[in-house]
C-alpha cells in the first residue's frame, strides 16, 4: 500500500512554515540585522505555509472520486 | 570560521524533517512484498515523482557543495555542467534510450548489457558500478560530516553515524519507493531551503548587475578578462582566457558529449528512477520533466558560490583561507548560511543541506543494492533461489552498502575540490561506457567481445592519458603524471579530466567497432528485438497531447536551454 506523496510534503511544509512564521512574530528584531533587516522568518514562513497548503489542497482534490 | 550556535527553533525544524523522512519509510514498509518492489518500486511510480527523484538522487554533496565551490572558483562557466552537459543528455536518454532500457524489462543497467551483449560485459559494468557507487556515497557522507564539524562543532563520527542510520532505516523499511518518495520531499526542501539564501545574497551584492561589477576585479586580479566570471561562452575561445583553462571544444566534447552523456545516460543511479516509472510513457518523460527544474539549478547551486567569492574579494576574507593562500571554496555555502540566515531560517538551510546529502546517499545505496543483488549475487554467487531470498539479500545489501560507504567516508580526504575528484573517477569508468551504449543501441553488429574489450581499452586509455599528463602546477601523483614522463601539461585539472574523457571515449568507440567486425556476431535479430534501434518497432504516441510526448517535450526543453545559454553568453 502506498499513499499520495503530496500529503506528507504538504503536511511537513505547513508545519515548518507555521514554526517559522510563529518564530518570526515573537523573535527579537535584532537577529535580522544579518538578513539585511528583513524579518525573513516571517515572510519565508508564510511562503512555506502557502506551498504546504497548496500541496495538501492538491492531495485532497486527488482523493475525490472521479477526479483526475 | 566562527562556529554557529543552533537555537531551539533550528533543532525543531531538523527534528520535523527527520520525523517525516522516517515516517515515510514506516508507512511504506507494507508496500514491499517482492524483490521488484524493493529494487524497482514495483514499476508503479508516476512520471512527476520519478522525475523529481531523478533530479534529487543526483543532488548530493557534489551538487550543492561542489557546484558552489566551482561557482566560486570558475564563475558561471560552471553552468556548462547543466546547459551543455546534463540537459541535452537528459533529453537524449528520455527520447532515444529509454525505449530500450524500459522496453527490455531489464532490472538494471548492467542487466541491459547482458541482454544486449554478454555476461562478461555485464559483470565488468556491475562490479565497477558497485565500487563507484559506494565511493560516491562515502564522499557524500564525508562532506556532510566535515561541514557539520566545522559549522556546528558536531563530532565527525556523530554526523556520520546519525546520517547513516537514518538513511539505512528508511531504505530498509520501504526500499526504492521510500528512497524515491523521500527524494521528492528532499527536492522541495533543498529548493525552498536554499532559495532565501540566494535571494538575500543577491540583494546584498546589488542584483545581477551588482554581482557582475563585483566579480570583475576577481577576474582581472587573477589575470583574466573582466567578464570571465559572468560569461559562459565569450571567453571559451582559448584555454588561457578563462579560469577553467578549457577551450570550447574540450568543453562541448569532453564535459558535454562524453562525461555528461556518460553519466546521465548510463548511470544506474539515475536510470533506476526512470525504470521504476509506471509505464513506458512515464519512463520516457521522467528525465524530460526533470530537465525543466534542472536547467534553473545554476541559480540555486552556482550563484551562491559566485556571491561568496565576490564578497570574499570585495569585503576582505569572507571565506576561510588555507595555508597556501587560496580560499576554501567548499565552504562557500556554509559560510553564506552562517552569514545571512538568522535562527529559524538557518535551521531550514541546514536541514536542506542535510536533505541533499541524504538524498545523494540514498540514491547511491538503492542503486548499489539492486546491482549487487541482481547482477552480482543472483548471477554469480547464489542463482536460482526463490524471490524471497533475494529480497532478504536486498535488505542485507542495504546494511552492507551503508557500512562500506562509512568506510569510504573515512578514506576520503585527498582533493580540495570534490567535483574534480568525481570527474576523475567518472572519466576512467563512465567515459568509455557511453560509447558502448551508443554502439549497442544503434548498431546491431556490435558484439559482446567488442563491447567488453572496447570498455577495457577505453578505461586503459583513460588511465594512460591521466598517467602521462599533468595539470599546471601539480606534482606527479594522484593528479596525473604517475607513469614517469609527462607528455603534456594542461592549464587546469578540469581540462585534463575533459581530455582524459575524450581519449577514453574515442578509444572505446574505435576498439569496439574494430573488435566487433573481427569477431562473430552471437545474437540473432530476434534476440536483439527491443534492445537495438533498428530492430525495435517505433513507439506510436501521436494520439497523446504534445506535452505528454517525449519528442516535442524534448524540443521545448532544448529550446529553453538554448535561450539560457544565449542570455548568459
Amino acid at each position: 500500500m502506498t499513499f499520495d506523496l503530496r500529503l506528507p510534503i504538504g503536511l511537513m511544509f505547513t508545519i515548518v512554515g507555521i514554526l517559522l512564521t510563529g518564530y518570526g512574530l515573537v523573535s527579537d528584531e535584532a537577529i535580522y540585522a544579518r538578513s539585511l533587516g528583513v524579518n525573513v522568518n516571517l515572510w519565508w514562513g508564510l511562503v512555506l505555509v502557502v506551498f504546504g497548503l497548496a500541496m495538501l489542497g492538491l492531495a485532497m482534490r486527488g482523493r475525490r472520486p472521479g477526479a483526475t | 570560521m566562527p562556529q554557529v550556535q543552533l537555537g531551539a527553533i533550528d533543532y525543531a525544524i531538523l527534528i520535523v524533517y527527520f520525523a517525516f523522512v522516517l515516517g515515510i519509510g514506516w508507512f511504506l514498509r507494507r508496500s514491499v512484498r517482492s524483490s521488484e518492489d524493493f529494487f524497482l518500486s514495483g514499476r508503479a511510480i508516476p512520471a512527476w515523482i520519478a522525475g523529481l527523484a531523478f533530479l534529487s538522487a543526483n543532488l548530493g554533496a557534489q551538487e550543492v557543495i561542489g557546484m558552489a565551490a566551482s561557482g566560486a572558483k570558475y564563475g558561471i562557466l560552471t553552468s556548462h555542467f547543466y546547459w551543455v552537459g546534463a540537459i541535452p543528455a537528459m533529453v537524449f536518454v528520455g527520447v532515444f534510450m529509454m525505449p530500450f532500457y524500459y522496453g527490455s524489462r531489464a532490472r538494471s543497467v548492467p542487466e541491459y548489457l547482458r541482454l544486449r551483449f554478454d555476461e562478461k560485459t555485464r559483470g565488468l559494468n556491475a562490479i565497477t558500478f558497485a565500487l563507484m557507487t559506494v565511493l560516491s556515497s562515502g564522499i557524500s557522507m564525508y562532506a556532510l560530516a566535515k561541514l557539520l564539524e566545522l559549522v556546528l562543532g558536531w563530532s565527525f563520527h556523530f554526523s556520520v553515524v546519525v546520517s547513516a542510520i537514518i538513511v539505512l532505516a528508511y531504505i530498509f523499511l520501504g526500499g526504492l519507493t521510500s528512497a524515491i518518495y523521500n527524494e521528492v520531499l528532499q527536492f522541495f526542501l533543498i529548493v525552498l531551503g536554499f532559495l532565501p539564501l540566494v535571494l538575500i545574497g543577491l540583494k546584498d551584492v546589488g542584483g545581477w548587475s551588482g554581482l557582475t561589477a563585483a566579480l570583475a576585479p576577481v577576474a582581472t586580479d587573477a589575470g583574466y578578462p573582466a567578464g570571465a566570471w559572468t560569461h559562459s561562452w565569450r571567453y571559451l575561445g582559448s584555454a588561457g582566457s578563462n579560469p577553467m583553462g578549457v577551450e570550447w571544444f574540450g568543453m562541448v566534447m569532453g564535459l558535454g558529449f562524453v562525461l555528461s552523456f556518460g553519466y546521465w545516460c548510463t548511470d544506474f543511479l539515475v536510470v533506476q528512477r526512470a525504470m521504476a516509472a509506471e509505464s513506458m510513457s512515464a519512463a520516457r518523460r521522467t528525465p524530460l520533466l526533470a530537465a525543466v527544474p534542472k536547467m534553473l539549478f545554476p541559480a540555486l547551486v552556482i550563484l551562491p558560490g559566485m556571491i561568496a567569492i565576490a564578497l570574499h574579494h570585495g569585503r576582505g576574507g569572507f571565506l576561510p583561507v588555507g595555508a597556501d593562500g587560496t580560499p576554501n571554496y567548499n565552504l562557500a555555502v556554509p559560510t553564506l548560511l552562517a552569514h545571512y540566515l538568522p535562527p529559524g531560517l538557518l535551521g531550514l538551510g541546514l536541514t536542506a543541506l542535510m536533505a541533499s546529502f541524504m538524498s545523494g546517499m540514498a540514491g547511491n545505496v538503492t542503486a548499489f543494492n539492486a546491482v549487487w543483488t541482481y547482477d552480482i549475487y543472483q548471477s554469480y554467487i547464489r542463482p536460482g533461489q526463490p524471490d524471497r531470498h533475494y529480497l532478504r539479500m536486498g535488505h542485507a545489501a542495504t546494511v552492507f552498502g551503508i557500512l562500506a560507504s562509512v568506510a569510504a567516508a573515512y578514506a576520503t580526504t585527498r582533493f580540495n575540490n570534490i567535483m574534480d575528484m568525481l570527474q576523475l573517477v567518472f572519466a576512467f569508468v563512465n567515459a568509455p561506457l557511453f560509447a558502448t551504449f551508443l554502439l549497442g543501441m544503434f548498431w546491431r553488429r556490435a558484439t559482446g567481445h567488442g563491447a567488453f574489450f572496447g570498455l577495457l581499452a577505453g578505461t586503459a586509455a583513460a588511465a594512460l592519458h591521466h598517467g602521462l599528463t599533468l595539470p599546471h602546477g601539480s606534482p606527479p601523483g594522484l593528479k596525473g603524471g604517475f607513469l614517469g614522463s609527462v607528455l603534456h601539461t594542461y592549464p587546469s585539472e578540469m581540462a585534463q579530466n575533459f581530455w582524459t574523457a575524450i581519449v577514453a571515449w574515442t578509444t572505446c568507440f574505435v576498439a569496439t567497432v574494430v573488435i566487433s567486425l573481427l569477431t562473430e556476431r552471437r545474437k540473432s535479430d530476434v534476440e536483439l528485438t527491443g534492445l537495438v534501434y533498428a530492430l525495435t518497432p517505433r513507439l506510436r504516441d501521436d494520439d497523446q497531447a504534445w506535452y505528454r510526448r517525449p519528442g516535442p517535450l524534448g524540443a521545448v526543453v532544448l529550446g529553453l536551454t538554448l535561450v539560457l545559454n544565449l542570455v548568459f553568453w
